[in-house]
Order: structure tokens, then C-alpha cells, then sequence
């Protein structure tokens, strides 16, 4: 069937309007990256001469290295007990029936619609009000907060896609239930639970607005770091700082989809 | 493969007595019992919510019943919690460790007991090659055929000897000639090993052609027990008959009892069925007649016939062919005649005016109730 010019013509204008738009979405990501190559100590685009000198100042920028230290700390805590806590959650939604179950994933979901600077806020109050000072189990519990519905939502849906005959099946062939859980659940929920852990991580590594309200000096983590230095500074290194931050996680999805079998959770969904 | 020894207290190797067990308001088994003999290929059919899965999970033991009991070996296993249970189960999807190889699956059962590796080994290997999958230990199950990988499941449902193999509903997943050739394998097998086995579906062909006996359920009880020729032929019950194989229902009147014969007055003719096969009802009462479809013949109109109607359409099935006719005697009702070879379709074109005659005694008759 030969096509009309008016079909051609839309097809021009569809490739052309989704390309536009995918180029407006990574529109931000590139205008820092080209800042931070620039040799004047202005943030300034698109730059006249180039130079990396930004990113050496990003690393060995005192603040930066202890914010990226205290960040680690605080994200590899948080999405840890998140992780642990939003499991069992999911476990307890998915296995059991219980009479307030709305309430309950309500309740764990709520801070998807409670703002940050909200929780922030609330814990920072709470904090004085108990006595405690602005120290890393402070910040920490604040992030617990805020990833756990991530985490929840990805352990759950991996629970949803679990095939509860595989666990009855074991147990008929004589494993006692810790075996089915340790050489079936657990490993079939790898991938999920991963791939929560993963994004909490993220998520806590680059949370800001509640950060700035729970973390002191001694605490604070890179985001609020930055966010320090652009009142003061408005140099390049603030770019250089972000064009690391996109490859880094950037990186980390990469390497946990080629090594981890992230995608192995998309193919278990395939073969039912 | 050698069967374990066993306690000979009972000869039964599965033991239902008066189980009962409830799903919120439903009852799912109403007093069920239920003895499975060792050795024997047992099925239990019915319609889906009959309570035939039902059964079969209580015998894995993934719920307990209300009450009643169940023994398995001669021994209570009510509180026995599934892994302590010598069992093989085989699920309706397979259920097999997408994480796993083949031989990985099949050894599961032997792990979890603890075998040494090399007396494992061994025993896969006799089971793959005892399934015909030898060559495909390494396969993930994604990798498989559905008849190779129901062929994994059943390995690994027998590597570990089990006192009784449950299988629920293990055909339905596959195409119709795998399922035969499959069905055929899976009752060599079995025959082979002599295992006591459970068969769960609700594919009353299926059953007829593979058990011992089968217990044909609905709504939570047995409705009856007994061996492929006895439920075929002999149904105790209205639901019996209609949910086995495909039946005529004739209504009629009970003429009188003649020796061990009773004569069923019919249309225009007497039918005699033997006095065993009528299931009540009083001299002169209107009864319904079963009659199957490869009883009925098709003559013509001129001799007395117990119907008559119109042929109003034909099946050409291979090896025989089935005949609709439309009778119009009293009510209308459209009757099933199995006419065996493919002369039927040239003789009995569609349109063709017809009597029917009933070839043999075998009919069952019901009282109306």
C-alpha cells in the first residue's frame, strides 16, 4: 500500500517530536556535565575553555569528602533496616489476612504523600524533645522513613509474582520450612529485594529537603553539603560534583542489572 | 527402585474416615471416607469445588481437616506437619524451581533428607533415565518442553520413594496428543513401581481410561466408588451417570418386573434393563432412562421405535460418528446416537426423518424424584 504524504509526513514529526522530548528530559544532566569541563570559575554555559580542574577540587573539598562519608554511612544503615523491616511487612501483606491490612499498607505507604521537609521537620523536633542530638541514628531513622515504601512496594510485588505451589512443592519433597525459605523464597526473591535495597540506597543517598533539617555539621550528607556550598561558592565544582553523582549511580544500575540479574525479575514474570 | 518397607497394620496405604473441611461458609468435604489401596491408581473426579482438590491437599497435608481422620501408612497424620509426610506431589503447573536445573529439582526431595551425595547421584540418574530425560540434568526449567518438564516434576515427585504419589490435575496443561502419550507413560510407570497413587481431575475420560477405581465427587461428598466399568456402566446415582460419559436421558413408565428384568414401556417399544440397573421406582411410575450414545441405533421410521425424529446433525469423529436427533414425541429433546465406522453419514443425511431403538440392556433407569 503506498503511503500518503500526510502519513509520511506524521511519521517525520513523530520521530521528530520524540526525539525533542527525550532530548528536553536529559536536557538538565547535560547542560551541568558541559559546566563542569569549564575552566573559568564561573558556572557558566556553554564554556569557552576546558578543563578538569573542577573535579579535583570537588575531591579533595573537605566538606564534599565528609559528606560523601557520612552520606554512605546513612544510606547503607537506612536501606539496610529498611530493607529487613519493609520485607517483613511485605511478607506479613502478602501471607496473611488481617483485619486492618488498608490501614496497615496505608499507614506504610504514607510517606510517599507526607512531604520531606514534613518528616524532617517532625523528627527534629522529636529529637530535641527526647534530648537526642543531631547524630547519625537521628538522620538514619529519618531515612528509614523515607525509603521504606520503596522498598516495600518491590519486595511486595516480588512476593505477588512468587508461585506459592514452589514453596508447597519443597515442602512436600520433606524441607522443613526454613529450607524452603533459604533454598527457595529467598533466592527466587533475590532479585526483588535487591533491586528495593538498591533503589532505597539511592533515593537516601540523594534525599536533601529532610536531610537539611535532621543533619548537624558533624552529619551532614553530600546533598545538604552542596547545598552549603552553592550559598558561598558558585564555581564549577558543584557541576563536577553532580556529572560524578550521574555516572556513579548510573554505574551502580548498570553493574547490578548485568551481575545481580535485576533483569531476572522482568523474566520469571515472562515464563508464566 | 524398591519401595520402603512398611507397617502392614493397614491395607490401606491412604485412609479417609469421616473427613470434613471448611472454607469460611462453604464445606468443602462433608464426611468424607475414603480408603486407597496400596499399589492402586486411584482418581477422584468431579466437577471443579466437588472438594477433590480439597481431598488431595488434606492427604499433602498443606491444611488439616475439621474433623475426621487421615491415615497414611496405618499411621494418624492429621497434626503431621507436610515435610514429615512420605509423599510425592505433583502440581497442576509443575511447580518446578525456576532456579534450579533439572537435576537440581529432582534431587531436592534427597537433600532435605540428607542423603550422601554419591547414593543422590545414583538415584537421579535412575529416575531421569526411568522418566527418559537423561542427557538434560544441566537444563534450566525454562528450557523444557511442557512434556519434559512434567516429566521432571514426576522424577522428582518419585526419587524419593514416596508412600503415596498425589497428582493434581497433571494432563491439563498439555496438548491432546502429548496428554495420551503421556497418560500411557505415566500409568507404565506407576505399574512398574507399584506406587499408591492419587490422581486428581476433572476430565471424566481421563479417569475412565486410566484408574483402578475412581470416586466421583460433587459438592464435598463421594457419589460413588468403584472401577471405570462399574461407573460407566453401572451409575448409582443421576449425577453419576451424566457427568461420566455422555448419556441419553429418556423418560418412560416401569411396566412391570419380569424375573431379573425390568420392562420399561418406551415410545412405542418395551425396553428391559436388569432388575440390578433400576435405581427405584414403582410399577407403573414414569421413569428416566440413561441410555449412552453408542446404544442407541437409528432405524427407520416403519418399526416400532422408542423415538422418533430428525437427524439434525452429524460429527464425523474418525472412528465413529455422532448423530443429533431432534425427537418430538412429547417434549423436545435432542438425542445422542454413536454410530460406530463413517457409514452412518451417507445413510442418515441430515434432514433424514428416523426411529430410534435401544441396541442393549445396559440403560439405567432413575425414579423422577
Amino acid at each position: 500500500m503506498p503511503r500518503s504524504t500526510y502519513q509520511r509526513l506524521l511519521d517525520v514529526f513523530g520521530k521528530l517530536a520524540v526525539l525533542l522530548i527525550l532530548g528536553f528530559l536529559v536536557l538538565p544532566a547535560a547542560v551541568v556535565t558541559f559546566a563542569a569541563f569549564n575552566d573559568k570559575a564561573i558556572l557558566s554555559f556553554p564554556p569557552q575553555a576546558w578543563s578538569l580542574r573542577w573535579f579535583t577540587r570537588a575531591i579533595n573539598y573537605q566538606d564534599f569528602r565528609d559528606g560523601f562519608h557520612n552520606g554512605l554511612i546513612v544510606t547503607l544503615w537506612s536501606s539496610t533496616i529498611a530493607l529487613v523491616v519493609g520485607a517483613m511487612f511485605a511478607f506479613v501483606l502478602d501471607r496473611y489476612s488481617l483485619r486492618f491490612k488498608a490501614t496497615l499498607e496505608g499507614v506504610l505507604l504514607s510517606p510517599l504523600v507526607i512531604p520531606h521537609f514534613t518528616v524532617g521537620l517532625g523528627f527534629l523536633i522529636l529529637a530535641a524533645q527526647v534530648g537526642l542530638t543531631r547524630g547519625y541514628p537521628v538522620v538514619i531513622a529519618c531515612h528509614v522513613v523515607l525509603v521504606l515504601p520503596f522498598v516495600l512496594r518491590s519486595v511486595y510485588v516480588s512476593l505477588r509474582n512468587l508461585d506459592q505451589s514452589l514453596e508447597l512443592a519443597a515442602a512436600s519433597l520433606g524441607a522443613p520450612p526454613l529450607r524452603v525459605l533459604l533454598t527457595v523464597t529467598l533466592p527466587l526473591l533475590l532479585p526483588g529485594l535487591i533491586s528495593g535495597w538498591l533503589f532505597a540506597a539511592i533515593l537516601s543517598f540523594n534525599e536533601f529537603t529532610a536531610s537539611l533539617f535532621v543533619t548537624a555539621q558533624r552529619t551532614q550528607t553530600l546533598p545538604v553539603a552542596m547545598y552549603n556550598y552553592v550559598r558561598e561558592f558558585a564555581d564549577p565544582s558543584m557541576a563536577a560534583l553532580s556529572v560524578m553523582y550521574i555516572v556513579g549511580t548510573a554505574g551502580l544500575i548498570v553493574f547490578a542489572n548485568a551481575f545481580l540479574g535485576l533483569g531476572q525479575v522482568l523474566h520469571i514474570e515472562q515464563n508464566r | 527402585m524398591t519401595q520402603p518397607a512398611r507397617s502392614a497394620t493397614d491395607e490401606a496405604a491412604v485412609r479417609f474416615s469421616a473427613v470434613s473441611k471448611r472454607f469460611g461458609k462453604t464445606l468443602a468435604l462433608n464426611e468424607v471416607s475414603l480408603a486407597v489401596r496400596r499399589g492402586e491408581f486411584m482418581t477422584l473426579l468431579g466437577p471443579s469445588g466437588c472438594g477433590k482438590t480439597t481431598l488431595l491437599n488434606l492427604a499433602a497435608g498443606f491444611f488439616s481437616p475439621e474433623g475426621g481422620e487421615i491415615l497414611i501408612d496405618g499411621e494418624r497424620v492429621n497434626d503431621l506437619p507436610t515435610y514429615n509426610r512420605e509423599i510425592g506431589m505433583m502440581f497442576q503447573n509443575y511447580a518446578l524451581f525456576p532456579h534450579m536445573t533439572v537435576e537440581g529439582n529432582v534431587a531436592y526431595g534427597l537433600k532435605a533428607r540428607h542423603i550422601a551425595k554419591p547414593e543422590i547421584d545414583r538415584r537421579v540418574a535412575e529416575v531421569l533415565g526411568l522418566v527418559k530425560l537423561a542427557g538434560l540434568e544441566d537444563r534450566k526449567p525454562r528450557q523444557l518442553s511442557g512434556g519434559q518438564q512434567q516429566r521432571v516434576a514426576l522424577a522428582r515427585a518419585l526419587v524419593i520413594n514416596p508412600t503415596v504419589l498425589l497428582l493434581d490435575e497433571p494432563f491439563s496443561a498439555l496438548d491432546k496428543n502429548l496428554r495420551a502419550s503421556m497418560q500411557v507413560e505415566l500409568r507404565e510407570i506407576q505399574r512398574k513401581l507399584g506406587v499408591t497413587t492419587i490422581f486428581v481431575t476433572h476430565d471424566q475420560s481421563e479417569a475412565l481410561s486410566l484408574s483402578d477405581r475412581l470416586a466421583v465427587m460433587s459438592e464435598g461428598r463421594i457419589r460413588q466408588l468403584g472401577t471405570p466399568e462399574e461407573i460407566y456402566r453401572r451409575p448409582l446415582e443421576r449425577f453419576v451417570a451424566s457427568f461420566v460419559g455422555d448419556a441419553n436421558v429418556l423418560r418412560g413408565r416401569l411396566e412391570r418386573i419380569e424375573g431379573a428384568h425390568a420392562i420399561l414401556a418406551l415410545g412405542a417399544t418395551q425396553v428391559r434393563v436388569p432388575k440390578g440397573s433400576l435405581r427405584g421406582g414403582a410399577v407403573s411410575a414414569p421413569v428416566d432412562l440413561y441410555v449412552r450414545p453408542e446404544h442407541l441405533e437409528v432405524i427407520e421410521t416403519s418399526g416400532p421405535c422408542a423415538r422418533s425424529g430428525t437427524i439434525v446433525a452429524q460429527i464425523y469423529q474418525g472412528g465413529y460418528v455422532d448423530l443429533f436427533v431432534e425427537c418430538t414425541d412429547s417434549s423436545i429433546e435432542r438425542l445422542l446416537v454413536r454410530s460406530a465406522g463413517h457409514q452412518a453419514m451417507t445413510r442418515w443425511p441430515i434432514g433424514t426423518k428416523v426411529g430410534l431403538a435401544i441396541s442393549t440392556d445396559e440403560g439405567v433407569a432413575f425414579p423422577i424424584a
